[in-house]
Order: structure tokens, then C-alpha cells, then sequence
């Protein structure tokens, strides 16, 4: 490695770090994501000129069209996205970087079947190309698995005695990878069994986690990916992919229990606790006693236009409706009639967090009009209104009330503290962690059915009217 | 047991540096308003694409006739970059629109 390599790389590292923690505070956090990306651009060019191996003209090219095909996808697919389906769209940018770690471990392993005895790598080298390969897998389908089921085209599926069967199997992969490194093995067609094995094991390990803790599964994941990046550094002994890598791995698993400690649940909980499931049958047949009300979009506007006090609550529906901008219009037209609007800010709502935020940043919504949960619970005994867009399982009382319920202990926003309550929601259908919530039934609430886009709409309208 | 004393005694170095990492990636990340954790997620989903220079580095190291190394390379190379570019992308989308109302 040739000296400048080596300063471009130190460079790199300092920008990773720097990058990092500007993004940790608002007023920085876009620079901070253009120092990281200016850094890694800087390595990524400096690989590409600055090493000592003989490269024919035609490999060179093969490289620059890789580079170019992936830049352009990725490319794409970034600026293609809608803001709605971000979540979705990091698990599957995971899940390819992992997919990465995975084809490089097996080439390596690949290349050091066909060398001499006397060249063949350390017993630590095969460890770390077995652990890429392993690692890399894993985070792969799990990442896509993650996708399929935030993006809604896979449900829970929880095969009987999952969770022995996956401690089992992750016993099984690592007494494999132990036994390949120290038999010393030359044999692809057992690397391929494990890789085999590993792409199973982050489907099955994925599959049984319910949609409402997708975000930290993602989160956890995306550490992994840090983690075989960096490990995929120690074979090429290359420091910017190690300090990266392990950057990303440990800020990655402080998110993750961040996230868990947003819903008051333990990391083992989340894996293999299955949220969901049976418990809801439990619970819901106890909780479906009472009546609901209905409301029309009238009578809600005459609520909201004389109330001095109202509260939004966005969760996902109001994402998957498109809705943002409508509840934008509505805020707007409300505070114009006098009426002091805020939003209440759960930090799960949506699928990801801080997705309500990003979402509503896109349609404007100025930042103090933000409030986060600690702040605005102790504001609702002197809410008139609270207006719950398409949220559930983060305004369900069962988390305070219910210890059977799955969400018994996470923290919620206490809409039930306030003088009224409507409900936008389309049907009567549990929430996405699939748990009835009893908030729906309670006397000051009434539920405004509807498609959040078009009961906001109509709401707009009928407050034009008045 | 010998063989980990002789890795560990063989690479001190970088288990320092592996300790320290871990350390700086804690701290930095501490007290993150919820907020930004969306685009702390991708953001850092975008570093992770450090893994592309290990691409890079397998596709101009291998063989010009191994033909089933540079396919592979060329995969891990493309998936790579599509980490990169589209996280780095993503999240700069995303924080820009943090960014217009000031």
C-alpha cells in the first residue's frame, strides 16, 4: 500500500467519524452526511488507482462499468423512492451491502482453494472470510425479508418451535464455520452448504419478528453490515473498512437499543418474543365489549373549529394515504381560525424512527410544531381535541392497563387524558402489531372512518364552510 | 488456545484500534434526538458501504481468467455501490427537507 493510500485512507476515517457525528444534531446533520460521502468517494477513487498489483486494461474496464451500473441504480432507486416508503428502501440498501461482504468472503475463500500449500492463508484469515461469508448472508435475506414485510407483501410466519429451531441452527452454522477453519478444508462444495445455511438461517431468523418491530430489526442489521464490513477489512488488513465498518456496527447497536427502549422492550424480547400471536386472541376477545362511535366529518370540524387546544397524532396510515400534505392544509387552516395546533410525535410511529417527522418535513410542517411524547404528555388534560391519524398500537391505553398485552410497558401518548377524541382510521382492523386497542371503545372517542388523505380532505372542506 | 495468543500477539494493533472504534461509535451516537434517527439509520447504512473497497479490491486482484472471480467481483462491486450511492443519496433527500424551513 502506497503511502498516499494509506493518508487518503486516514482522511477518510476522520471524515466517517466527523460525518457521523454531525448528523447527531439538526443544523449539521445534512453537511455531516456530505462529509462522510465526500470521504468515501476519496477511498473509493484511491483503491481504484493507488495499489501495487499488475491490473490488465480489460479488468480495469470491467471495473469502471461495475462502478457505473451500481452508482446508477442506486442513483435511481434514491431519488425515485417516495418519502412514505424510506424505511423499506434502507432495509433493501442493507441488505446489498451485506450481499457485498458475503460474494467478497467467497471469492477470497475461492482463490485460496487454487494456491499452493505454502501460499494458503493463516487458520485467523479462513476465519475471517468464513465469518463474511456467514455474516454477510445473514444480513442479506434478512435484510430483504425486512423489506418484504414493511413494504407489506410478507406476513409473520412463525413455524413451530422457531425459536429452538433458530438457536439450533445459528449453534449449527458456527460449530460449521469452526470445523471448515480448523480441518483447514479446500472444499467449495461445503462453503457453499454454509453459504446455503446462512441465507436460510437470516430468512427464518427474520420471518417470525412482527411488523411493528421491523425498525430495530433493521437497525440491528444494519449493524451486522458494519460489522462484515469491517471484518472484511481485517483480510485486506484495510483500516478505513475496519474503523467504518465497526463504526457503523456499534453506533448501529446503540440505535437499536434505543429503539427498544422507545418501547420499553428488552433486544431478546424483540427476537424472540413473539409479539403478536397468540396473546392478541387473548386480549381481543376481552376488549371488543362496548360500542363504537361514529362521527362525520362535520360534526368533527365543528369540534375542531371551536376548540382552543388541538392535538395531532400521525401514525403510518397517515404515510400509507399519502396524506401529509392534507394534514399540513388542515393544520393551517386551523391555526388560521385561531386554533393552536401542535403534533404529538410518538418516536415508533410509522415504521421506522422519527419517520412522522421526515414525512412531515416534507410537507412543511414547521419544526416547533413538533412534540415529542415526554413534552406533550402532560399537555392533553388541557386538550379539547386530540385527532389520531391513522395511528394505534402508540395511543393503545392496554400498554398501561393490560399486563397480558403484548405492549404492556410501552410508553404511550395519553390521548385518553383529552376532553375529545376522534379517530381517523380506515376500519375497525387491529393495528400492525395486530392488538385490539380499547381507546377506540372509550366514551369521549369517536372514530372518523375513512382513507386518511380523503376524511382530512373532507374535513378541510367543511371547515371552509364555517 | 495457541493459535488465538499468537493472533492476538500478531495483531495487537488492530485489536486496539478495533476497541477504540467501538468506543468512538458508542459515544457518538448518545443522546441522538428521535428526530434524526431516521437519517442517522440511513446515513450510517450508507457508511457501511465501506465493504465496496473490499469489492474493488477483489476484482483488481483477481486473475484476468478467473471468470467466476470477476463475475463475482463485478456483483459485489455493483451491490456495493448501490449501498453507497443510494444511502449517501437517500439520506441527503432526506435531510434536505429538514433543512427548507429555517
Amino acid at each position: 500500500m502506497t503511502l498516499l493510500l494509506s493518508i487518503i485512507y486516514l482522511i477518510a476515517t476522520i471524515t466517517f467519524v466527523v460525518g457521523l457525528k454531525m448528523l447527531g444534531h439538526p443544523a449539521t446533520a445534512r453537511k455531516g452526511n456530505l462529509i462522510a460521502g465526500a470521504g468515501m468517494i476519496l477511498a473509493i477513487i484511491g483503491t481504484i488507482f493507488l495499489h501495487d498489483f499488475e491490473v490488465p486494461i480489460s479488468v480495469y474496464l470491467l471495473l469502471a462499468a461495475a462502478i457505473l451500473t451500481g452508482s446508477l441504480i442506486g442513483w435511481f432507486m434514491a431519488m425515485k423512492v417516495k418519502m412514505t416508503k424510506m424505511p423499506e428502501l434502507v432495509s433493501l440498501f442493507n441488505g446489498f451491502g451485506g450481499a457485498s461482504a458475503m460474494v467478497i468472503g467467497l471469492v477470497e475463500f475461492m482463490k485460496n482453494t487454487q494456491v499452493d500449500d505454502t501460499q494458503k492463508a493463516s487458520a485467523s484469515i479462513v476465519a475471517t472470510i468464513m465469518a463474511a461469508i456467514t455474516i454477510g448472508a445473514i444480513t442479506f435475506t434478512g435484510s430483504v425479508v425486512a423489506w418484504a414485510k414493511l413494504d407489506g407483501s410478507m406476513k409473520d410466519i412463525r413455524l413451530p418451535k422457531y425459536n429452538l429451531m433458530n438457536n439450533a441452527m445459528l449453534l449449527g452454522l458456527i460449530a460449521f464455520s469452526a470445523y471448515l477453519v480448523y480441518s483447514g478444508s479446500d472444499n467449495m462444495v461445503l462453503v457453499y452448504i454454509l453459504l446455503l445455511a446462512s441465507l436460510i438461517y437470516g430468512f427464518l431468523f427474520v420471518i417470525p419478528i412482527g411488523g411493528a418491530d421491523m425498525p430495530v430489526v433493521i437497525s440491528l442489521l444494519n449493524s451486522l453490515t458494519g460489522i462484515s464490513a469491517a471484518i472484511t477489512g481485517i483480510l485486506y488488513d484495510n483500516m478505513v473498512m475496519l474503523v467504518g465498518g465497526i463504526l457503523v456496527g456499534s453506533a448501529g447497536l446503540i440505535l437499536t437499543f434505543a429503539m427498544c427502549k422507545a418501547m420499553n422492550r428488552s433486544l431478546g424480547n424483540v427476537i424472540f418474543g413473539a409479539f403478536g400471536g397468540d396473546a392478541v386472541q387473548s386480549t381481543g376477545a376481552a376488549k371488543t365489549a362496548g360500542t363504537v362511535r361514529k362521527t362525520t366529518a362535520s360534526d368533527a370540524a365543528v369540534l375542531m373549529n371551536y376548540a382552543s387546544n388541538v392535538v395531532i397524532v400521525p401514525g403510518y396510515g397517515l404515510a400509507v394515504a399519502q396524506a401529509q400534505h392534507v394534514i399540513h392544509e388542515l393544520e393551517e387552516m386551523l391555526t388560521k381560525k385561531g386554533v393552536n395546533v401542535v403534533y404529538a410525535i410518538h418516536p415508533v410511529a410509522g415504521r421506522m424512527p422519527g419517520h412522522m417527522n421526515v414525512l412531515l418535513a416534507e410537507s412543511n410542517v414547521s419544526y416547533d410544531k413538533l412534540v415529542e411524547m415526554d413534552d406533550i404528555n402532560p399537555r392533553f388534560p388541557q386538550t379539547d381535541v386530540v385527532f389520531v391519524v391513522g395511528a394505534n398500537d402508540v395511543v393503545n391505553p392496554a400498554a398501561h392497563n393490560d399486563p397480558s398485552s403484548p405492549i404492556y410497558g410501552m410508553p404511550i401518548l395519553d390521548v385518553e387524558n383529552a376532553r375529545q377524541i376522534i379517530i381517523n382510521k380506515r376500519s375497525m382492523n387491529p393495528g400492525y402489531a395486530g392488538i385490539e386497542n380499547e381507546l377506540f371503545y372509550n366514551q369521549k372517542a369517536s372514530m372518523l372512518f375513512g382513507d386518511a388523505k380523503s376524511a382530512i380532505q373532507s374535513l378541510i372542506n367543511e371547515l371552509k364552510n364555517m | 488456545m495457541n493459535g488465538l495468543l499468537e493472533f492476538i500477539s500478531s495483531n495487537l494493533q488492530l485489536i486496539y484500534i478495533l476497541i477504540l472504534a467501538i468506543f468512538i461509535g458508542l459515544e457518538l451516537i448518545k443522546n441522538v434526538p428521535t428526530v434524526l434517527h431516521t437519517p442517522l439509520m440511513s446515513g450510517a447504512n450508507a457508511l457501511s458501504g465501506v465493504v465496496i473497497m473490499g469489492a474493488i479490491l477483489v476484482m483488481l486482484n483477481t486473475d484476468p481468467d478467473n471468470y467466476l472471480g470477476l463475475a463475482l467481483g463485478f456483483i459485489a462491486v455493483v451491490l456495493g455501490m448501490i449501498n453507497v450511492v443510494g444511502g449517501f443519496a437517500v439520506t441527503d433527500r432526506m435531510l434536505h427537507m429538514f433543512k427548507k424551513k429555517k
